[in-house]
């Protein structure tokens, strides 16, 4: 998991070096059952185009919007995401966990 | 991040060199720490029982949030004999995720069929360790019961900075065995590197529970502090 984890940031730079935009998105806390340990990354360029998981498949689509948001303002954000958040409904974890999201640009 | 910041990151990675990158989570500054400049870092004794854990994590310094992206090479257990328990220590080690490499120069034991999945050098240790080299993140299992092997290896790892070095053999066989270093010109400190006999105290007797009080032993050497104490006690 680790050695994955190191190649998604390689593959960040690779993306960069080639001119993308590119976010970079990492798990910094979790709480209970959480499907990703913290560490994790999830990489995304310009074009919404994501390698790597920061919950299994629970919140990808929402972490990969604001990313392409951080890539246009530069901006780091911090994201929470949960059974307690109001969009539970529409990108919770199923697992009933908590995690916050770190998403930053690469510049 | 800077892309400059990534790309030490990756570099030292490929290099099989550790390094923690700080990140300040309300300031959004970041700075990449060496492994050689843990101990002056402000952060010193924070940064380091996060990389004696290998796990990244947020902590907490002067009301900031901070998170720490750990860094650490994968480990690499260079089994000196192509033996029984080497074969039952192969998938156990790789299921910890380290890497395996196979030393033995009797070539009827380091055969790729006897080891299909890792690296196998028929080779004397003398010859073919000083082109592998050891780091830091290296562990050395002498397990061939054949002196003249074993102490081949012993020779090399006992100069690098494996953070492992173990041997197989009962007591009265380490006693030989220390007498033999000694001719050799190594001091009690350096000996004393040597964990012998090889392993934690589990009543091994199979290859396999070999195997795993070896494993069992690395990463306690690997996941402890120096004084036996767990992280966070």
């Amino acid at each position: 998991m680790l050695a994955t984890d190191d190649d998604l940031l390689r593959q960040a730079e690779t993306w960069r070096r080639e001119g993308r935009g590119v976010a970079l998105a990492t798990v910094v806390e979790t709480w209970g059952s959480a499907p990703r340990p913290v560490g994790s990354h999830l990489v995304i360029d310009g074009e919404g185009t994501f390698m790597g998981s920061v919950s299994g498949g629970c919140v990808e689509g929402a972490v990969v919007t604001e990313a392409l948001d951080v890539i246009e303002s530069g901006t780091p954000k911090i994201l929470e995401f949960g059974v307690a958040d109001e969009t539970a409904w529409k990108v919770g974890l199923s697992c009933g966990g908590r995690i916050s999201v770190y998403v930053e640009k690469v510049n | 991040m800077d892309l400059s910041l990534l790309s030490r990151l990756n570099e030292e990675r490929a290099h099989r060199r550790a390094a923690v990158l700080v990140t300040d989570l309300q300031t959004h500054t970041q700075r990449l720490v060496f492994e050689s400049e843990i101990a002056r870092d402000p952060l010193s004794a924070l940064l380091s029982d996060a990389l004696r854990m290998g796990k990244s994590g947020v902590v907490e310094t002067e009301g900031h949030k901070v998170f720490l992206t750990v860094q650490a090479p994968v480990l690499r257990i260079i089994a000196i004999g192509a033996v029984h328990i080497s074969q039952a220590l192969v998938p156990m080690a790789k299921q910890l995720g380290h890497d395996v490499i196979i030393v033995d120069p009797r070539e009827a034991f380091a055969s790729p069929e006897r080891f299909p999945d890792v690296a196998v050098h028929a080779e004397w240790p003398d010859l073919v360790l000083p082109k592998l080299g050891a780091d830091r993140y290296t562990a050395f299992l002498m397990l061939t019961h054949d002196p003249k092997i074993d102490d081949a290896a012993l020779n090399f790892a006992l100069k690098s900075h494996a953070f492992y070095i173990g041997a197989l053999g009962s007591r009265k066989t380490h006693g030989k065995r220390i007498e033999r270093l000694q001719a050799l010109g190594f001091d009690e400190q350096a000996i004393k590197r040597i964990q012998a006999p090889i392993g934690l105290n589990i009543g091994a007797i199979s290859p396999a529970e070999i195997a795993l009080s070896i494993l069992g032993e690395i990463t306690a050497k690997l996941r402890l502090k120096p004084d036996g104490a767990k992280i966070g006690n």
